[in-house]
């Protein structure tokens, strides 16, 4: 079983190598090749998790070493996985869900002449992502770390003729940089705490090092998780993510890479929970990410910005969550699990709508596609019911769960956690309902595209429905499978423990709450988009919406002062080495020998510059020479 | 008396130099395989000094008495008996690995350079450039050669020195053809460029002139008989036979670091570099940046550390600062760069900082890791550097607006391009991460704040490369790029090997670390220093 491990992550990454160096003769197979070796992966996730169920709660972890990586003097590290049912449940996602949108991409990308290479890059991500939930230490989680935000470059960058696109992908890389800066040095700080990164020893003895020391260690993860997983203050990058094909944004941006940062807190339970000072950084981040994210996701007219926006959000409860300490470890991972259910189909149908409508983002040009595409509008429909939390589908369940943890944190904060987790349900009922309702509902609002064909939107092909269809069964019946005897928790609460915490509200007066703001939210959007027509340029707004359609004006922010900044740095940098730092060390050698003028000399020709430098070597070794016998 | 194998590997491309130079005017192509030859029969050679070196002997000898000391293969002859001069070679780890490097990258250097230095129509027949070219690369690698092997300071003073004379020939002789400022503008900015590179390295050498004769005139005076040994000094000092003052000590050390300093180089006496990589053809700057100037580097380890321990523990602040500086400020230039080549030559100069940066952490994970980044940097910079010299002899200019859409035209090399620069941003899984990573943990561990700060390296790399692709390589096709050829089958034989060792090191360091790890051992134990403890000490015993 061991060894099955190792596969796992090789399959894909032999389908990356084979496809990105396979040359044209790959073009035509090269995606079924790719979605095969996805496939593969998946079926041995699943014969290792039916191995798991084989064996009680506390003996199913698998540990491997495959080879001694960087052994040098006391500094160990490892290739060696760790599987237990935390790392099963992620690999079951990515490759499941990875694999349904291998396929996807099949019918997506069919006319793109680099298809073979994009398929080569997913491949690249599986293997990559799979790296980082399955290391059993932290500098090969970084491996995998900076593998998927590679992919994620690489995809976002994949048009790469539309400047547009290359912008977004340098900009992911460079946010995401900084956050990795976070996690380097956290894995520097545990190095010279406990002398290894390792998970189990770390992670068992996190005690015996100093409160300070663990903060410090959980504030740089937190960082790290602000990177990857687009959360305040690292945020920017994922609307532009959007540029990338929408199969990317399904795959990487909504469902499994921005969920990493949860992995790592999660995986780090034992640091945070020592910790205290950063949980409460930790759920700080989660509640203003899961306003901020809602609040963007209201103001957007693209409608994959919208769900980038959304996605941010989503990310913010399961921060949240995690930031709860044993409270929440379990119902972060769910809701990222039926998160990246119906996260997922909601961004393939809204590739799907795109696939029909000449590729138009804008919602404000869609408008009564239900009855022209039947299979999209009924699979987006459940994955939007899910993620407000309807009764009974997925998204009631694991959200529900965390705005209970929440308040079930206590005191004050407890208040302001939960009133804050509430408060986004409100905002999420609100904004879905306002893209369910401006892409499905109302009037035709088509426009031309920009050579003038009006769209004629139709269903799309099989090889795109069929993964619609299976991850719509998973948005509504994930969340319930979940909680029926608890499965759930009781499947990861040996990996990552659990409490009940003291909510100062029962359980069923949080999910009456729920509902009546679910209702609000979605009682404003119907009064605002579905009982008036919709215009097809956006009016100018209230300055909160002016302010949210540009991100809340954070990229402004960074535009002026790091862009801005950055430059006037650099510029001036430039020219103080030429003038300066230049000037001054020819000028105190000069000074020193004279030898500025020499050197102008010297550049008269080349015959007598090599000869007198040359004569000059001569003379100060003869020179030397003569020294030495005086000494 | 045993086979003179060190003598041999920097005596082949020195014969090989000569033979190259003598063949005639007219068999230009005949001159280019010749020297070929030559430089894999040194690559052959460095790779015999690779298997007869025995990794494990390093520690047995000093640990049983340090009769034979660290060195290995080791030859010596009395050679300049009235001042003590003698003709002492000896490998440790991190030497034979380096010389392996040299000589691994030569042949890519030639093969890269392969038309460089054609001659142009319109010069007479007599005109012999080609065979100059290749005979003076081959120059510099038996001088390289030698200084990583010579354990006599003067013998490798000598080489260090000489070294300038063909690198000054080949920065000034031979230019890439990109000529924004004409031909004779070029050809102007060549030789400034070329004086410049020789007049600090000469700066620096006759400063260490003075502090080689100092340590010769301290030696003499304490000891009875003058020396230049290494081996004798580190012994006698152990002995307490050789007993030098602290302020001795620092100028002598301060008279070193300098020259080494200039050639490695670091910041301030970085600004030859730029001139110099940006002037010289890509190969040659290859040859400066992977080759030459990790003698500096390297000599800071053999020689600084080993003959003036507590000098180098007393400079070790003031050169830390400056590490970090040439990291951020190396950085920060690069991305103010409108010329690929310079851009190169500026991160080379925040990668140097990292280099120096392990060296003086005085850490087991930071010397690992400069001797490690030493030939990772090697590697990367080899591969960003010799794709855009193809890249810039398509176009025949140097400056990035001038790029554009490049990947749409030449995938596979706009593909290169970005793998070289993901080693150079130090991405897990390419070799330099590994070696970047033992850096900053080395430093951290001794210095928090300055590992922190150096961490920001990371961030500022992956500016300047991801601009530089982003500018180059991504974005609407333009007019003068349209019809530029991809790779050819001679350019690929270049880039493919050295990105498929880029992955090999990255994966699997293990081989190249279990040489240099007894080597830095002994090195750190010469200064007697260990590395810091972990504060939860019995991390490993309870498990």
């Amino acid at each position: 079983m061991e060894n099955l491990i190792g596969l796992l992550v090789l399959a894909p990454l032999l389908g990356a190598g084979v496809l990105l160096c396979g040359g044209r003769r790959l073009d035509r197979s090269g995606p079924w090749l790719g979605t095969l070796l996805a496939a593969v992966s998946f079926a041995l996730g699943v014969v290792l998790f039916a191995d798991m169920l084989g064996k009680g709660g506390e003996e199913r972890a698998l540990d491997v070493t495959v080879f001694q990586w960087v052994p040098v003097g006391g500094f160990r590290a490892d290739v060696g996985f760790h599987l237990d049912q935390l790392s099963m449940t992620f690999v079951l996602l990515i490759t499941g869900v990875g694999s349904l949108i291998h396929l996807y991409s099949v019918g997506y990308m069919a006319h793109d002449e680099r298809k073979r290479r994009f398929f080569g890059y997913l491949n690249l991500f599986l293997a990559a992502m799979l790296l980082l939930v399955l290391a059993d230490n932290y500098l090969l989680l970084y491996v995998g770390w900076e593998g998927v935000g590679l992919a994620s470059y690489l995809l976002i960058g994949f048009w790469q003729h539309k400047p547009s696109a290359a912008t977004a992908a340098k900009k992911a890389f460079l946010v995401n940089r900084v956050g990795d800066m976070g996690l380097s040095i956290a894995i520097m700080l545990l190095f010279t705490t406990f002398g290894t990164f390792a998970f189990d020893p770390v992670l068992t003895r996190a005690t015996d090092a100093g409160e300070g020391k663990l903060t410090a260690v959980a504030l740089m993860l937190l960082l790290a998780a602000c990177g990857k997983s687009a959360q305040v203050p690292l945020q920017s990058w994922l609307g532009d993510a959007m540029e990338g094909p929408t199969p990317v944004s399904a795959l990487i941006h909504a469902a499994t890479m921005v969920t990493a940062g949860v992995y790592l807190i999660t995986r780090s339970g034992a640091v945070f929970d020592a910790a205290p000072d950063a949980q409460t950084a930790v759920v700080t981040v989660g509640a203003v990410t899961l306003l901020f994210g809602a609040i963007v996701g209201c103001a957007k007219d693209d409608i994959k910005k919208a769900l980038a926006g959304s996605t941010m959000s989503q990310i913010g409860y399961m921060i949240l969550a995690a930031g709860l300490g044993p409270i929440g470890y379990v119902f972060a991972i769910m809701h990222l699990v039926t998160h990246g259910f119906f996260k997922a189909g909601l961004f393939l149908g809204a590739g799907s709508v795109m696939h029909g409508m000449n590729d138009e983002v804008d919602m404000r040009r869609y408008g009564g596609l239900r009855t022209y595409m039947p299979v999209t509008f009924v699979t987006f429909g459940l994955g939007y019911l899910a993620i407000i939390g309807f009764p009974g589908l997925s998204g009631f369940f694991s959200k529900d769960k965390i705005i209970e943890a929440a308040f079930a944190k206590g005191g004050t904060e407890g208040w302001i956690l939960g009133g804050a987790a509430l408060l986004g349900a409100a905002i999420t009922a609100y904004y879905m309902t306002r893209v369910m309702l401006l892409t499905f509902f109302g009037e035709k609002r088509w426009q031309p595209d920009a050579e003038g064909e009006m769209p004629h939107p139709h269903e799309s092909p099989r090889t795109m429905t069929v993964p619609m269809i299976v991850l719509a069964f998973g948005s509504v019946f994930a969340g319930g499978l979940f909680s029926i005897n608890d499965t759930f928790l009781k499947w990861l609460e040996p990996v990552t423990g659990h409490e009940e915490g003291h909510s100062p509200v029962s359980a069923l007066t949080v999910t009456a709450a729920t509902m009546v703001v679910l209702v609000i939210g979605v009682a404003i959007a119907w009064a605002q988009y579905g009982r008036r027509p919709v215009p097809v340029t956006a009016p100018r707004g209230s300055l909160l919406t002016r302010a949210a359609r540009r991100d809340l004006l954070q990229d402004d922010f960074n535009h002026v002062v790091l862009v801005r900044g950055g430059e006037h740095l650099t510029r001036s940098l430039v020219y103080v080495d030429h003038s300066l730092v230049d000037g001054v060390v020819n000028g105190t050698a000069a000074s020193v020998g004279g030898l500025s003028g020499r050197m102008r000399k010297l550049q008269n020709g080349y015959a007598r510059s090599y000869a007198v430098s040359m004569f000059g070597g001569a003379a100060v070794l003869i020179a030397a020479t003569l020294l030495m016998r005086a000494v | 008396m045993a086979f003179p194998l060190l003598t041999l590997t920097a005596a082949i491309p020195a014969v090989g130099a000569v033979a190259t130079a003598a063949v005639p005017a007219g068999r230009r192509t005949a001159a280019k395989w010749l020297a070929l030859a030559f430089s894999l029969a040194t690559l052959a050679l460095a790779a015999v000094q690779l298997v007869r070196f025995d990794p494990g002997g390093t520690s047995q000898a000093s640990s049983s008495g340090g009769a034979k000391g660290p060195f290995q293969l080791t030859e010596s002859h009395a050679w300049i008996a009235d001042f003590g001069v003698r003709y002492e070679l000896g490998v440790d780890g991190i030497a034979v690995v380096l010389i392996a490097l040299a000589a691994l990258l030569i042949p890519f250097i030639m093969l890269a350079g392969w038309h460089d230095a054609d001659p142009l129509e319109t010069r007479s027949s007599r005109w012999r450039p080609t065979q100059g070219f290749f005979a003076l690369i081959l120059m510099v690698e038996a001088m390289v050669v030698i200084s990583f092997e010579a354990t006599d300071v003067f013998l490798f003073y000598i080489f260090f020195e000489a070294m300038l004379i063909p690198m000054y020939f080949l920065i000034g002789g031979f230019g890439d053809g990109a000529a924004e400022h004409g031909e004779a503008g070029a050809a102007a900015q060549r030789s400034y460029a070329a004086v410049k590179f020789l007049l600090y390295n000469l700066v620096g050498g006759l400063i260490m002139l003075a502090a080689v004769i100092g340590l010769y005139a301290v030696t003499a005076d304490q000891l009875g008989t003058g020396t230049f040994s290494l081996q004798e000094i580190v012994q006698a000092r152990a002995a307490g036979k050789l007993d030098i003052a602290t302020t001795t000590e620092r100028a002598l050390f301060l008279g070193f670091f300098f020259a080494f300093a200039v050639k490695a180089p670091l910041w301030p006496l970085h600004t030859w570099l730029p001139n110099a990589m940006g002037e010289a053809t890509a190969p040659v700057a290859v040859l400066i940046t992977a080759v030459v100037d990790k003698v500096g580097t390297f000599a800071m380890l053999r020689f600084c550390l080993q003959l003036f321990p507590e000098a180098s523990k007393w400079a070790t602040p003031v050169i830390v600062v400056l590490s970090l500086i040439s990291i951020l400020y190396g950085a920060l230039l690069a991305v103010g760069q409108r010329d690929i080549k310079r851009l190169v030559a500026y991160a080379s100069i925040s990668h140097f900082g990292f280099i120096v940066l392990g060296i003086f952490a005085m850490t087991s994970q930071g010397q690992s890791g400069a001797t490690l980044y030493m030939v990772n940097h090697g590697v990367s910079t080899a591969a960003l550097m010799l794709v855009a010299g193809f890249l810039i002899s398509r176009r025949g200019s140097r400056l990035i607006a001038d790029y554009g859409g490049v990947q749409k035209v030449a995938p596979v090399l706009a593909g290169t391009f970005l793998v070289g620069g993901l080693a150079t941003l130090s991405l897990p899984g390419l070799a330099p991460f590994v070696s970047e990573f033992l850096v900053l943990v080395g430093t951290f561990s001794r210095y928090p704040v300055a590992g922190g700060i150096a961490t920001l390296g990371i961030v500022l790399a992956a500016l300047y490369v991801l601009v530089l692709y982003q500018r180059t390589m991504t974005g609407p096709v333009k007019e003068e790029v349209r019809g530029m050829p991809d790779l050819r089958a001679r350019e690929l034989a270049v880039v493919a090997p050295l990105i498929a060792l880029l992955l090999f090191l990255g994966v699997y360091p293990k081989p190249v670390t279990e040489i240099l790890d007894p080597a830095v051992r002994h090195t750190m134990s010469q200064v007697h220093q260990a590395d810091p403890k972990p504060d939860v000490n019995d991390v490993e015993a309870a498990k």
